[in-house]
């Protein structure tokens, strides 16, 4: 099916490119693309890599994990972006386009050109979503990619695009790391992060627990676990709790139960879990097996924290998770215009509200449509130009701004509990506070990392 | 005069090295013709073809041959960020530095055999697995994996002064850029080199001994013959195939990361061996193919794409075949490749080598050639239709 | 001191846990000579047994929530609860001990099945196509289950008044943070029983003295006429239970998600090579063995001297175990060396 696809994409690169290439590619000049052999990902003559050139239309990659713990989000992303897809080619109601200010998408696919898809699956591992978006990029031509459910997969797919010349719009990714020090000029983030998670809970946590807690963290033993861990420490030693300890577990341990019998002991009265998926559901439900929670430490309710929540981990958790604190970046309860429109189409189309990641996926895809049209160009360079600083309104967050200097968006952050009454089977966050886009707010350089060049 | 049958080395290194380069062209109506997935193929197939050296002739199993391809690629991305994005010195570093590794596990590990050795290399690979992904970050950088920065010093290249280009460099061969097209000939020529020696070994008493050790070890012994050296051997080289395999991984794409080393890593190249038919020289390659082609191009169908592929049939019949088969690309591919798994095996012992040995049969028989049953003359051994492992199993079962 | 024996008590259940997984493999692995990739699916199968009873249970109404009209919200009220009422909850809330009944006739068939229509051709054939076919196997189960139940972990706790934790240490006049989850007492009570049940059933019983008969020499007692074939696809179905029940009780403690068996495919196959091929008294001391070596290294104190120690310690003690005893803890010369 790609060959006549694959041809009408790379028809810019026509023979004159080709030609100057070395002589090995001689055998196999008719089934290949041409852009395979140049030096970067633009030619002198202004073309660049997958160039739509005069095709009808064109290729978006959705790289989401659709094997392994995160499959059922990766599911989600994938119907929010089929979704994306419908309205920015003018079906369906059109979704956040009814409600994107400033908006330049006309409903006719990106410039004129109709909207097609690959799909692919990162397993969650960074070798295979690598491997899958360079398919994607090789194979069917994709001008973008986008997706992904971890932070080391969204690292290692923004760092390929960046070599490749192709702009990654990230998906669920916490990590301060994606927009910090390994962040890159072809990478985008509307996610929120760890830092911005610490900042918000903040306020939260001195209002409901006091300035005196002993602080115990459980941590994911990989880097996202440590941003996490360092942000919210940052957060509660300011507010004057004092950590007890800092405990990494193994990722995909199943059973804690050995981490968390040294709590009882510890004087802690103050669990942080900085676990995600599936390590969260089963931390979370064997620290409450454990009685954690009806426990009296100093004179206090022995709580728990969960600082990054996502509706599939409530379900996951189950009751466990009633009453405790955490932060999201989007709920579908949200009653701004924007979220309601989103919640509108995708229930819908699907019959069940979208999750955060399904939001966030959506949004990116129509954040780079709006930006090609804003440029006037698919040329990545301009594109970037288009999206770096953009400020716009109507898409669930208040106003938002991707900030030019290390790419990541800046927003409301919501900060949830898990609901006491659910009034049905979705009901499972509360949302506490939408704190404010300047309480999250930080300066770009903390983090150090270089963005890199526009051409590649 | 030169007689052109299998068992002429020059001869069969000719058609594979022909094979091999031409895949791009024969691999394209299956949409398998992109430099990665190319890539992936010669590149996994040096890991099988070594891993085979070891399980295909010795029978010894083991599970935690990840570890080398892990440490290959950490040695060639540290390479190039230590002295020079040549890919030269990287994959002699990964190479020699994964035969290290292979000499001290395999050392360890060889003192048992049977399952004992299997979870003994288990043990070991997990071990290297968990300590790269969280405690050895400093060196591995973890789970994000080991990346090259603007930051690196690049001594070498420093010494020859290489131009530095805006960005973040990329591997070359003397100023060939390894990605795309020239990363793949460069990998199919190592895995053509790597197929050479292979043949070579299979076909040597070295290689003779190795199987004799397969079909009885304790005769061997009370010959006064030690197996150990022997065996200790063919781990090494195995294990140097494996740290190649990873380091070429490194060249055509400068990023390592701890799954790498993981024990689903190492439990693959196991099932692409058997899978493809062990102990025989071209089935891990098929191995390869297969679970390679199911990972990269069955897990990216959707109903779009089975909707083109079904349009030749009326309307209510492609209806139909997409809604069935959709269960079985995409999300569905491990159900695919599990099921495929066990059709395999069941049907074909000796894995698809077997299949592929049936119908040479079949069609030499049919054409009235002569046909030399290879399983019959395992005295000697003609390596590319060496009896499937079954076999010598049940010869050896007789034995007891 | 409360520290250390609450350590020592977390071990004794992790090693329960580990002991029930290696026990039910060694009957199939270390006897019958099948390498079954496929016992973690089988686990994994026992667990979903536990999910599909709460399900059937808690079958609802669905009442619509009027208030949210972009799609269809339902509040659930299970027929039981209006039907029965309290008992109808009480019966919901005993879910996972129900499941049980279930669990044993279920996980029997399906062991029976597989072995009379799959590993019994496998007797025979080389190890590496029996871990070939059992691996295509276990993800073909594993993609069935996900297809109905999807890949998200779906809770399923245990009985309510069993729900919090037993105050040991002031029962004992000890420390009052000397506590226990009263469910991981329970499972650690049900695996040491079950594996006393299985030792009885292999030691007292005329079957158990054939099959143990036949393990040593399989010839030799089929030619004194007895139908060694039929023995070993009963302790093939017998596997199967022990699995599955070992799976159904683990699923308050662990969420059941499709992959769960994958996760614990490796671990058992360590814990079984480290107790020895083919003993299984070696298969439960090595449980229990390394469930408490991994619970002590996961001590802060431990951690802090040897970073990353609780995650190896397991592997580090498997190596250690082999190169000092070659056939592991108790392992029969001869059974899977070569």
């Amino acid at each position: 099916m790609s060959n006549k696809d694959k041809n009408d994409n790379n028809l810019a690169n026509t023979r004159r490119s080709f030609m100057k290439k070395s002589a090995t590619a001689g055998i196999i000049a008719a089934s290949s693309a041409p852009t395979f052999f140049m030096k970067n990902a633009f030619a002198a003559d202004g073309s660049f890599r997958n160039m739509p050139g005069m095709g009808k239309s064109i290729k978006l990659g959705f790289n989401v994990p659709q094997s392994g713990a995160y499959a059922d989000e990766g599911a989600d992303e994938l119907r929010a972006y089929k979704l994306a897809v419908k309205h920015l080619n003018g079906e369906g109601d059109g979704g956040l386009m009814n409600t994107m200010k400033p908006l330049s998408l006309k409903g006719n696919g990106i410039l004129g050109k109709k909207v097609e898809y690959v799909t692919g699956d990162t397993q969650t591992k960074s070798d295979a979503a690598r491997a899958s978006a360079k398919r994607m990029i090789e194979k069917d031509g994709a001008l973008m990619i986008t997706g992904g459910s971890s932070s080391g997969v969204a690292v290692a797919v923004q760092s390929l695009c960046q070599e490749m010349g192709i702009i990654f719009m990230s998906g669920l990714t916490h990590s301060n790391d994606t927009t910090g020090k390994d962040k890159r000029r072809y990478g985008f983030r509307h996610f929120f992060n760890a830092k911005m998670s610490g900042s918000a809970l903040g306020p939260v946590l001195k209002e409901e627990m006091g300035t005196e807690r002993q602080a115990y963290h459980l941590t994911a033993d990989y880097t996202w676990g440590w941003t996490q861990e360092e942000s919210i420490k940052e957060t509660t030693e300011a507010l004057g709790w004092k950590t007890t300890a800092t405990v990494k577990t193994p990722v995909g341990a199943g059973d804690f139960s050995q981490y968390i019998t040294p709590i009882l002991n510890s004087g802690a009265d103050t669990l942080i879990l900085n676990h995600y998926g599936k390590d969260m559901i089963n931390s979370l439900t064997q620290a409450v097996q454990f009685g954690l929670r009806d426990k009296q430490v100093n004179g206090k309710n022995f709580e728990i924290i969960v600082p990054l929540y996502s509706r599939l981990m409530a379900q996951g958790a189950g009751e466990n998770l009633k009453g405790i604190l955490g932060t999201t970046n989007w709920n579908w309860a949200l009653t701004d215009a924007g979220s309601m429109a989103f919640v509108k189409s995708f229930g819908a189309e699907y019959g069940f509200p979208p999750s955060q990641a399904a939001h966030t996926c959506y949004v990116q895809t129509l954040l780079y449509a709006n930006a090609c049209e804003m440029a006037g160009t698919f040329y990545p360079p301009a594109v970037i130009k288009a999206l770096e600083g953009f400020k716009f309104d109507g898409m669930g967050n208040g106003e938002t701004e991707y900030r030019a200097e290390d790419h990541q968006c800046f927003k409301n952050v919501l900060v949830v509990r898990g609901n006491q009454n659910p009034t049905s089977q979705f009901d499972l966050l509360e949302i506490v506070k939408e704190v404010p886009r300047s309480q999250v707010e930080y300066d770009a350089s903390i983090f150090g990392g270089e963005l890199g060049p526009y051409k590649v | 005069m030169m007689k052109l049958t299998l068992k002429n080395n020059l001869f069969v290194m000719l058609i594979f090295s022909v094979v091999v380069l031409t895949a791009p062209i024969w691999l394209s109506p299956i949409g398998a013709n992109y430099p990665d997935l190319l890539q992936k193929f010669a590149i996994f197939g040096i890991f099988a073809i070594g891993f085979n050296i070891l399980f295909g002739l010795t029978g010894y199993l083991s599970f935690g041959h990840a570890t080398f391809l892990g440490i290959g690629s950490y040695s060639a991305v540290w390479c190039f960020k230590l002295f020079s994005m040549n890919v030269l010195p990287g994959i002699v570093m990964g190479t020699v530095i994964a035969g290290i590794f292979a000499f001290l596990i395999g050392y360890v590990s060889l003192r048992r055999s049977g399952i004992y050795f299997s979870i003994l290399t288990l043990a070991f690979a997990q071990m290297s697995y968990s300590l790269a992904y969280s405690v050895l970050t400093p060196i591995t950088n973890g789970e994000t994996g080991l990346q090259l920065s603007s930051e690196d010093p690049r001594y070498l290249d420093a010494l020859f002064s290489v131009e530095v280009t805006e960005g973040l460099p990329s591997t070359n061969l003397f100023g060939q850029l390894m990605s795309g097209y020239p990363g793949f000939y460069f990998c199919a020529t190592l895995l053509i080199i790597g197929f050479y020696i292979s043949l070579k070994i299979f076909r040597s008493p070295f290689g003779l001994k190795l199987r004799a050790i397969k079909s009885n070890q304790t005769r061997m012994r009370y010959t006064g013959f030690n197996t150990r050296p022997y065996l200790l051997t063919a781990f090494i080289i195995s294990g140097m195939y494996a740290g190649l395999a990873g380091s070429l991984m490194a060249v055509t794409d400068p990023l390592a990361g701890a799954e790498r080393m993981q024990w689903t890593a190492s439990g693959e190249v196991v099932l692409m061996t058997i899978l493809g038919g062990s102990g025989t020289l071209l089935g891990p390659l098929f191995g390869v193919t297969i679970i390679k082609y199911f990972e990269n191009i069955f897990s990216a169908m959707n109903t779009s794409t089975l909707n083109e592929f079904f349009s030749f049939l009326p309307e209510f019949l492609q209806s139909i075949m997409v809604s069935i088969s959709q269960h079985f690309v995409g999300e569905g591919w491990h159900l695919t490749l599990g099921a495929l798994f066990m059709l395999v095996v069941i049907f074909l012992p000796g894995g698809v080598m077997e299949g592929v040995t049936l119908i040479n049969k079949h069609v030499r028989l049919k054409l009235g050639l002569r046909y030399d049953d290879p399983s019959v003359a395992q005295s000697e051994p003609s390596g590319i239709e060496a009896a499937p492992a079954s076999l010598t199993d049940s010869q050896k079962e007789e034995k007891k | 001191m409360d520290v250390f024996l609450i350590q020592l008590l977390n071990g004794l259940d992790k090693g329960g846990a580990y002991a029930l997984i290696a026990l039910g493999l060694t009957l199939a692995f270390g006897t019958l000579g099948i390498v079954n990739f496929a016992h973690g699916a089988l686990f994994m199968l026992g667990a979903f047994c536990a999910v599909t009873v709460q399900q059937i249970l808690t079958m609802s109404v669905k009442v619509r929530d009027e208030s949210i009209t972009f799609f269809e919200a339902y509040k659930e009220q299970p027929y039981l609860e209006i039907w029965w009422g309290d008992t109808g909850t009480a019966i919901i809330d005993y879910a996972v001990p129900i499941s049980i009944l279930f669990v044993i006739p279920i996980m029997l068939l399906i062991g029976l099945a597989l072995e009379r229509g799959l590993i019994k051709h496998f007797y025979k054939r080389s190890h590496a196509e029996q871990i070939l076919v059992t691996f295509g196997l276990a993800i073909v189960l594993q993609e069935i289950i996900r297809a109905f139940f999807g890949a998200n972990p779906i809770p399923t706790p245990a009985p309510d008044i069993v729900a919090g934790s037993a105050a040991i240490g002031s029962f004992l006049g000890l420390s009052d943070n000397l506590v226990y989850p009263w469910w991981r007492l329970i499972y650690l009570a049900f695996s040491s029983l079950v594996i006393f049940g299985v030792f009885a059933f292999l030691k007292f019983t005329t079957f158990g003295m054939v099959v143990r008969a036949g393990m040593a020499d399989r010839e030799t007692v089929g030619l004194l006429g007895i139908n060694v074939q039929r023995k070993f696809t009963i302790v093939f179905g017998l596997a199967a239970v022990v699995a599955g029940v070992a799976g159904a009780m683990y699923a308050p403690i662990l969420p059941p998600d499709y992959h769960m068996g994958m996760d614990f495919l490796v671990l058992s196959f360590v814990v079984v090579v480290v107790g020895g091929m083919g003993s299984l008294g070696g298969a439960v001391t090595a449980g229990f063995l390394l469930g408490i070596l991994q619970s002590f290294a996961s001590m802060n104190e431990f951690k802090a001297i040897f970073p990353g120690i609780d995650q190896i310690i397991i592997y580090l003690v498997a190596v250690i175990v082999l190169l000092v005893r070659p056939r592991g803890l108790m392992g029969r010369e001869g059974v899977m060396e070569d």
